[in-house]
């Protein structure tokens, strides 16, 4: 069984690697700042310590000022799991940074996050609509949508 | 029966023995040709011949072996799973067969919900059918949307999309609610017209009918 990684643990390297890059850290999940996420993902996949080799999912929050984009990653060689999360504060143009040069599962999910809450993944290679047709207006799963 | 009292058999000559014994007993009894059971028919035959429309025929032939094509998008197709499977047996009403191309069916069962997105294909699907076809909205989805109906992808109900015959309520109906769904489409084509009448359609002799 995967066993969820006590942030403090990854909180202490991070800081001490990315200093500033942390907003803030919770029980079980870092907050990282959206511009320096690349980098953090890149180090935490990197490193022989972390090894985080799968990647879970990806999904998005609606908190009405903001977006949060949700990450959970884990390692099969360690066995243990973190979340990590970034925001987006900009509502009309959303956009993150893309994890597909990092975890190849990351493709679609971020297409379907593009998709249903119009957040950007920068650098993704691909990021087209995957379930809603050309032409549909707004987007579903934003707390604001209505028909 | 000698080698069984036997217990064991202990030679090839016994079976022999016992070989010979049944095929002269078969002899035996086999000098008379048995009588053929069909026999009686030459005679009957002559009066089970009966006269019918037209309509009635082709109409018999039509709904008692309706193929269903193969088009479930959602879960109201485990309901037709378990009625086309041996509990509940729809092969008992002619139509167990499930087409995969829509070229050789005549009988849509719409089970599940349709999103927009799916709509074209369903209606394309439907194109595809030769005629004569008809189409059964199974489930609450199928008739209106179900809960699903102020959704932004769901269309509400498959007759937005295509013209529906029968309607069978329920999320899911049970297989007895779509086997009575079934029996109703059954009756309606029983009634319904399948030769034209002569008179509506175009005479090649007159001049002005000639296309």
């Amino acid at each position: 069984m995967i066993v969820a990684l006590a942030a403090k643990d990854v909180i202490a390297k991070l800081t001490e690697k990315f200093p500033g890059a942390l907003e803030e850290a919770g029980r079980d999940a870092i907050l990282v700042k959206a511009d320096s996420l690349l980098e953090v993902m890149t180090y935490l996949k990197n490193t022989p310590e972390f090894d985080f080799d799968f990647f879970n999912f990806v999904t998005a929050v609606d908190y009405y000022h903001y977006f949060e984009v949700v990450y959970h990653i884990s390692s099969v060689r360690h066995n243990h799991s973190i979340f990590v999360k970034t925001r987006c504060y900009d509502r009309e143009n959303p956009s993150v940074p893309s994890v597909v040069s990092l975890w190849q599962g990351a493709d679609f999910q971020e297409r379907e996050i593009f998709d249903l809450f119009g957040i950007r993944f920068e650098g993704h290679p691909n990021l087209k609509r995957i379930f809603l047709w050309e032409g549909f207006q707004g987007y579903p799963l934003r707390k604001d949508f209505n028909r | 029966m000698e080698i069984e009292s036997h217990g064991y058999i202990y030679s090839g000559d016994e079976i022999d023995r016992h070989e010979g014994e049944v095929i002269e007993a078969t002899k035996a009894k086999s000098r008379e040709a048995i009588p053929d059971p069909d026999a009686w028919l030459e005679e009957e035959v002559k009066r089970n011949i009966f006269l019918t429309t037209l309509d009635t025929a082709i109409n018999w032939s039509r709904r008692s072996s309706l193929w269903t094509v193969i088009c479930f998008p959602a879960c109201c197709a485990f309901e037709l799973i378990a009625a086309e499977g041996p509990r509940f047996d729809i092969s008992r009403f002619g139509m167990e067969i499930l087409r995969a191309s829509p070229r050789q069916a005549d009988l849509m069962i719409t089970a599940g919900t349709l999103t927009w997105k799916m709509a074209p294909v369903v209606r394309r699907v439907y194109d595809q059918m030769p005629d004569p076809k008809w189409v059964i909205a199974m489930g609450a989805c199928g008739i209106s949307g179900g809960i699903f109906r102020s959704s932004y992808n769901v269309v509400p109900g498959y007759n937005k999309i295509i013209p529906v015959d029968v309607y069978v309520p329920g999320c899911p109906p049970r297989p007895e609610a779509l086997i009575h769904g079934i029996r109703m489409l059954q009756h309606k084509i029983a009634r319904s017209k399948a030769v034209p009448d002569l008179s509506e359609l175009p005479n090649p002799f007159k001049k002005g009918d000639r296309q």
